[in-house]
């Protein structure tokens, strides 16, 4: 399986994520420098966290318009997989291939922590190697992190199963005590609608994990 | 003829949209002593030149810069005025 890890000017995690990639799960990777268009010998896309373009006028919103998303929307429409992680996120939601959107953390502070993440769903591609309600430590790093959407869009995100991680505390229990960036119902992973069987799910953050990834695959904030 | 039109955008946050930087400038502003301000909201101003056949080209083509890219409708309103 090939990777591509997309290089936007101002990305400052891809070369983490090619460490997870190609040096833990042994995978061929592929720097793809925000230019090119032709990506059709990548099977997964992998947009990574940073801060591209500057997060000028609004985080990812500029790098909507680069040749390389526009590849990686055709890539998603043609039911391949695309990772989305921090800044990629926010990247995937301007473009338009995840819903909702990413805004200042409710405290303001940008926040470097480690964060517990329960697992709300383990039938995507992203999360098969967990157990439905496992609890897992992630470390977080992000100053616009609180995801929010309409609440009919939370609503059909909750109904279809798209959430796939979502802030808690040690024991499980998601609040607002454990919710470190006022995400709405404290969702820190989420995937496309399709994300039932493999397909272009695509969850949000994982950054500065790269020790404990293991095979494991997932993106929390 | 072409006219040269200059647009002032305000992007702002939609109303059911939280604004936790507009509360802590309101909690500044209390904190000050203006015991009387309240609802503070940030936004963004943008302004930009263009050149357009007429007014109304002008604001067709406004309102498609501020759709693709200038806001986000996800959480954001915008309005603007021509000169």
């Amino acid at each position: 399986m090939k990777f591509g890890v997309v290089v936007f000017p101002g990305s400052n995690c891809d070369r983490d994520m090619a460490w997870v990639t190609q040096g833990l799960l042994g995978q061929t990777t592929r720097m793809v420098w925000h230019e090119e268009s032709d990506i059709s010998d990548i099977d997964v896309m992998v947009v990574p966290g940073g801060f591209s373009y500057g997060d000028y006028l609004r985080c990812g919103a500029i790098a909507r318009f680069s040749p390389v998303m526009k590849a990686t929307i055709d890539h998603a429409n043609r039911g391949k997989p695309v990772l989305g992680v921090c800044n990629g996120f926010q990247v995937l939601t301007e473009v338009g291939l995840l819903p909702g959107a990413l805004m200042r953390n409710r405290d303001l502070h940008f926040i470097c922590d480690r964060a517990s993440l329960k697992v709300e769903n383990n039938s995507s591609i992203w999360t098969r190697e967990y157990q439905s309600g496992q609890v897992i430590t992630v470390p977080i790093a992000h100053g616009e992190g609180c995801y929010y959407a309409e609440p009919d869009v939370i609503q059909q995100l909750e109904d279809q199963g798209q959430v796939l991680f979502r802030y808690c505390n040690p024991q499980g229990d998601a609040n607002q005590g454990s919710n470190p960036n006022g995400s709405l119902n404290n969702i820190a992973g989420i995937r496309n609608q399709q994300g039932n069987v493999p397909r272009h799910d695509a969850p949000p953050r994982a950054r500065r994990r790269r020790s404990h990834w293991g095979h494991r695959w997932f993106g929390g904030v | 003829m072409a006219h040269r039109y200059q647009a002032q955008i305000y992007v702002t946050l939609r109303p059911s949209v939280l604004d936790p930087a507009g509360t802590a400038v309101e909690s500044g502003l209390k904190h000050m002593g203006y015991d009387n301000v309240a609802g503070v909201r940030i936004g963004k101003y943008v302004e930009l030149t263009l050149e357009a056949e007429d007014e109304a080209a002008a604001k067709t083509q406004v309102d498609r810069v501020c759709d693709e890219l200038l806001a986000n409708p996800v959480i954001e309103n915008y309005r603007f005025e021509l000169k």
